[in-house]
């Protein structure tokens, strides 16, 4: 039986430049939008503004970036994708789903009694490395993580999702000086500042920022990108794995709902309620984005 | 009085508060956790040590010591010593944490139970300082650290009773798959068990004296003073039985169940507040088997302890075998 492929898109290309590649990616990042519209209208709300807003960045993770194999989970020397960010799950469960890891039927159960694809997803779900959703506890596992791959000296490299909200969790800064200390520079931490937590905006709840300086003042290799831009954040990538000995962060600038202008701009739109016949315009909009 | 330089000090306060609790103690051995978990480093290398600024103080620096490239040390942060254990045992190893009771559990409680105990993720958490062992006061003194485990899902919880069942339990432990939480004695350990007859088993109470009048169920350290409790009370003719149990959850039902329907005069002895630890444990099992008991309580009272040295909290608290004694034959009054 042949081994079941490493999915991404580097490897499954036998030709390209860089602008198919783009092509390909929000192709990708398209399906995962679709899919978490098809979640979302099941249950009538949902975290659609974050699915929405964290799929250009899960499509360059899932099909270009991360090594894994969607039909051996846990094959041990695959990369680990570490959600923090329990309730952006509607967006890794597309992900997953367009990755082949989830069956598309089952995204019909998001949400719904007894199903594995939870509000805020678990470690008990396919393709779930750990339980976000307390948030603060991504890097932490991901720094743990990070230095048991290269205890074991592996290869393989650890990428963690956490937001802009997480960045009041003292647990962040916590695994920051750890990351930094033990030099792991086979970690990639990714912050997506949508500007929105649960009480609203972070510099009306709790000021964040300048959060660049704030990295980089913590020893992390630091940059900032647009996070709808799939060619920035691929390159933000490249970029990263120049620097050695130290973790990368890349904070994304994202918009929540992003594809769906009726969403983008929806107020206090964290935790998204949304009226039967709206699902109809949003899905028109994405098509024509 | 002549010239003397030395220091007066006033009454009771006697230098103890930083040493071991060996009062008493007719052996010791120095830092069994240390040299239990370097033996079994040595057997399994998949075993870390990570500590939170306080391996000297939890015996960790003896496994630092032998095995540096299989040491974290992550400074005083406790979520990120849980949280990266986490991490570590979910990459296949199995890593022994430690700190102090109180800021393991009140700290880090939700590291603990989100990210070791919901997906029974293989750490090891061993705590120093459990209830009277530092003569610092509520924010050292880890009086309520038991309930909290107790309470939570997969958790296995272990209070051990001296250096004999903590040397026994590293390796059994280790090689138990899941949390664990693991009460630590350190430094100068007294050694009470007597290692050719006792063996530690996870999840098993030991009835290390048969008796038919009262039956004394205790936990850690309190062990030790139950059994000095049990030749006292044999001085005034009461035949005490002795039912220790060294872990707490899960909780061997089946042994107090036989023990208490058999002597149902019970007193039930810990290093811990009264509620939630073992104590409750023994009147849930008593309840839920429709047994009606006479107890007694030898345990910390609902408040925060003082600070002092040792001896003195161990007598202003009621935590000697005197005081397990008197709570015994207050039953027969």
């Amino acid at each position: 039986m042949k081994t079941p492929a490493t999915i991404n898109e580097k490897t499954s290309a036998t030709s390209g430049n860089g602008a198919d590649l783009a092509t390909r990616l929000q192709a990708r990042a398209k399906n995962i939008r679709r899919y978490v519209l098809r979640m979302a209208e099941r249950v009538g709300q949902g975290y659609v503004g974050q699915g929405l807003g964290i799929a250009d960045l899960l499509s360059v993770v899932y099909f270009h970036e991360l090594r894994f194999r969607s039909q051996q989970l846990d094959w041990p020397d695959r990369d680990r994708f570490v959600l923090s960010i329990g309730h952006y799950s509607i967006g890794l469960y597309a992900a997953l789903a367009e990755a082949g890891v989830i069956p598309l039927d089952e995204l019909d159960t998001y949400g719904a009694d007894g199903s594995r694809l939870e509000m805020s997803g678990s470690e008990f779900t396919p393709g779930f490395e750990m339980t976000g959703g307390s948030l603060g506890h991504g890097l932490p596992q991901a720094i743990g993580m990070a230095a048991g791959l290269r205890l074991d000296g592996k290869p393989s490299r650890v990428f963690c999702l956490s937001s802009d909200g997480e960045m009041q969790e003292g647990a962040t800064w916590e695994a920051a000086l750890a990351g930094a200390h033990y030099r792991l520079g086979n970690l990639f931490a990714f912050v997506d500042c949508n500007d929105q937590q649960a009480d609203g905006p972070p510099s009306k709840v709790m000021a964040i920022e300048p959060l660049h300086e704030k990295w980089s003042a913590f020893g992390w290799d630091t940059q900032r990108v647009n996070g709808n831009d799939i060619g920035a954040i691929a390159a933000a990538l490249d970029a990263a794995k120049q620097t050695e000995g130290k973790p990368h962060v890349i904070i994304l600038d994202t918009l929540l709902g992003r594809g769906v202008p009726l969403f983008e701009r929806r107020e206090k739109n964290h935790f998204i309620r949304v009226e039967a016949e709206e699902w109809v315009l949003a899905r028109q909009q994405l098509e024509q984005s | 009085m002549g010239n003397t330089t030395a220091i007066k000090r006033p009454a009771g306060v006697t230098g103890s508060i930083l040493t071991s609790d060996t009062a008493g103690a007719s052996a010791v051995a120095a830092a069994p956790f240390g040299e239990a978990l370097v033996k079994a480093g040595r057997a399994n290398p998949r075993i870390l040590g990570m500590s939170a600024d306080l391996s000297k103080y939890t015996d960790m620096h003896i496994f630092a010591q032998a095995f540096p490239h299989r040491f974290f040390q992550v400074g005083m942060a406790e979520q990120s010593l849980i949280g990266m254990a986490a991490g570590l045992a979910r990459t296949g190893f199995v890593p022994f944490a430690t700190t102090y009771c109180v800021f393991a559990t009140r700290r880090a409680y939700d590291f603990i139970a989100i990210g070791a105990a919901l997906g029974k993720a293989n750490v090891k958490i061993i705590a120093g300082l459990p209830g009277l062992t530092t003569g610092y006061g509520g924010t050292h003194q880890g009086i309520e650290d038991l309930a909290l485990m107790r309470a939570l899902p997969n958790m296995t919880v272990i209070d051990p009773c001296d250096a004999t069942e903590i040397t026994q339990a590293v390796p059994i432990i280790a090689a138990h798959p899941g949390p664990v939480y693991m009460r630590l004695l350190r430094g100068s350990v007294p050694v009470v068990l007597d290692p050719a007859t006792y063996q530690f088993e996870l999840g098993r109470a030991k009835l290390l004296r048969p008796g038919k009048d009262v039956a004394l169920i205790s936990t850690g350290l309190m062990t030790g003073r139950a059994l000095e409790a049990a030749a006292q009370l044999a001085e005034k003719r009461i035949d005490a039985a002795v039912l220790h149990l060294s872990t707490l959850k899960p909780f061997d039902v089946e042994s107090v169940a036989a023990l208490i329907k058999k002597v149902p005069s019970v007193v039930t002895i810990e290093n811990h507040v009264l509620r939630g630890g073992l104590g409750t444990a023994v009147a849930e099992t008593a309840v839920e088997a429709g047994y009606a008991i006479r107890w007694k309580q030898v345990a910390l009272p609902d408040c925060f302890c003082v600070s002092g040295s040792i001896p003195y909290l161990t007598e202003h608290y009621k935590m000697r075998s005197g005081d397990i004694a008197q709570a015994a034959s207050s039953l027969f009054e």
